[in-house]
């Protein structure tokens, strides 16, 4: 019983600080991006990263995730008489959840569990130590342009996402179980209000930050890890957590941002 | 004991520090004298390297100070910890040579992220620094693609390209056969002498390092048992000393040959 309680008690500092240095590396990471110098070929070098090279998933997800929208929305509306509201079903699903969700948990499993090895594996080969003593500041040199990356292609992976995905709706829909075009897109621009692409957006920008603090924090943390994270298994064992931590985040802070902005 | 106070670079005082509860360092009291060559060492698993990253502020101490040239690395902020660290140079033991860079660039990298100097400028430093450790057509290779020697020099390189005042080295021959050792060492020799910085090696290739040295540091049971000059170490009372010194340089610690080698390449 007593075994028990020390490893609750343990376990739950251990956390608390986990919590605390995450604070503390999102804190460093937004300040860094403040300070001169900007680097700005890593910026371009990690939008390229994080994503041009996400584009093709986005893609792909964004296109079934529509499609798929559009036959479920279809079958449903259908049985109300109510085929001529597809368009705006679709296009707010995705405007306000669907796309910013999606697009980042595809942006985690490709670019997060990606950032968090590169970083574990840095720590653990004294990369890290190597920048810190030649005076170069970790947070300046490796976060601040991932950051800044992840600002600016989640949301436009996001507005890629949700367009793709609106055109799959209408592939399905229209060309597929006969909704009027002209209804689909009526549906769309009258029910869209300006609240709710805002709301995708803070959405996607948020999910972006949290997407590359927590892989980063993660594998710059990787030492620090309660049961030690040594080698290459340490790694992978860390960038699981990092992927699973991300997407959980993501879940939570959606429901929390929808809760607030609606 | 011998503490030599002159000229101080860089001074331990009463550094404790833990880890899981096992006491590692237990009130560390040492001075580096600057312009001179330290060398710590001691059995494997005893904390040299932790020592290390003391002076290098990587590690905090539970207790103690580390002053480096006046100032306490843990207590100044972080821009004053920068410059400070501007002033180093650190050979770490597997090198830490990024992986992902070319070896024009992993040299190229401090002056580019430190210095305000044109490419072309930073092209003739690296070029230089490269020969002076023997490199040449490597500038375009990949750390994985170069022998464990090459990399020890790409790194010894990489660390002198700020002209630092303190050069770290962490186990520097580690993995290296006799050939290459005497290679780093005759490096080491030549660019300290050429350069006058004042370095600090954790090392327990025992006795060779003591021909490097000006002065020997022993680190037993978690204190600095005597930091003497190499030929007050061998002759020491103290018991950690002297158990150290007959166990590693007992009848068959050298071959004459090796002696030889070493000798000849410094």
């Amino acid at each position: 019983m007593l075994g028990f309680i020390e490893n609750l008690g343990s376990y739950t500092l251990y956390n608390l600080r986990q919590t605390g240095r995450m604070g503390v590396f999102f804190a460093n990471c937004l300040a860094s991006i403040a300070m001169p110098p900007f680097q700005i070929l890593a910026v371009v070098k990690q939008i390229h990263f994080i994503g041009a090279r996400s584009v093709t998933v986005v893609l792909v997800t964004g296109l079934f995730t529509g499609m798929v929208l559009g036959l479920q929305g279809y079958h449903t509306l259908s049985r109300f008489h109510s085929e001529e509201l597809l368009g705006s079903a679709v296009a707010l699903s995705l405007i306000r959840e669907l796309g910013p969700v999606l697009t980042a948990l595809m942006v985690i499993g490709r670019a997060g569990s990606a950032i968090c090895a590169e970083i574990g594996i840095m720590r653990n080969s004294e990369q890290i130590d190597a920048l810190k003593c030649m005076a170069i500041d970790p947070y300046k040199y490796l976060m601040a342009p991932k950051v800044v990356a992840a600002l600016v292609s989640v949301p436009l992976l996001t507005a890629l996402f949700d367009v793709v995905g609106i055109f799959g709706g209408y592939l399905v829909g229209v060309i597929l179980l006969g909704v009027s075009k002209g209804a689909y897109f009526q549906g769309m621009y009258d029910s869209v209000a300006w609240a709710d692409i805002w709301m995708g957006l803070v959405k996607s920008v948020v999910f972006g930050l949290l997407m590359v603090g927590i892989a980063a924090a993660k594998g710059y943390y990787l030492h620090l890890e309660r049961n030690g994270a040594f080698g290459a298994e340490g790694v992978s064992r860390v960038t699981t957590d990092a992927v699973v931590a991300s997407a959980v985040a993501v879940l939570v802070w959606d429901y929390l941002i929808s809760a607030v902005m609606m | 004991m011998t503490y030599t106070q002159d000229n101080v670079a860089i001074e331990m005082i009463g550094v404790e520090k833990n880890f899981c509860g096992q006491k590692v360092l237990n009130g560390i009291q040492l001075s580096i004298t600057e312009g001179k060559t330290t060398v710590i060492t001691g059995a494997s698993g005893q904390g040299k390297s932790v020592i290390l990253k003391h002076m290098l502020g990587l590690i905090h101490p539970d207790r103690g100070n580390v002053r480096v040239f006046g100032q306490d690395i843990n207590l100044i902020g972080k821009k004053q910890r920068q410059n400070l660290r501007g002033s180093f140079g650190v050979l770490f033991q597997s090198v830490a040579l990024f992986d992902s860079m070319t070896v024009y660039d992993n040299v190229a990298l401090p002056l580019r992220e430190r210095s305000r100097l044109g490419e072309a400028a930073i092209r003739a430093n690296v070029e230089e620094k490269l020969a002076l450790m023997d490199l040449h057509d490597v500038n375009h290779k990949y750390p994985t693609q170069l022998s464990g020697g090459m990399k020890k020099r790409v790194g010894l390189a990489r660390a002198l390209m700020l002209d630092p005042r303190v050069v770290f080295f962490d186990e520097p021959t580690t993995g290296l056969d006799v050939h290459r050792s005497n290679e780093i060492y005759r490096l080491f020799h030549h660019t300290q002498k050429e350069l006058g910085y004042t370095a600090v090696i954790v090392s327990h290739d025992v006795p060779r390092i003591f021909k490097l040295a000006d002065y020997v540091a022993l680190l037993a049971d978690g204190k600095i048992q005597g930091c003497l000059s190499p030929n007050e170490f061998q002759r020491a009372e103290n018991p950690h000393i002297k158990a150290f010194v007959e166990t590693t340089m007992g009848p068959i610690y050298m071959s004459e040959q090796e002696e030889h080698s070493v000798h000849a390449s410094i």
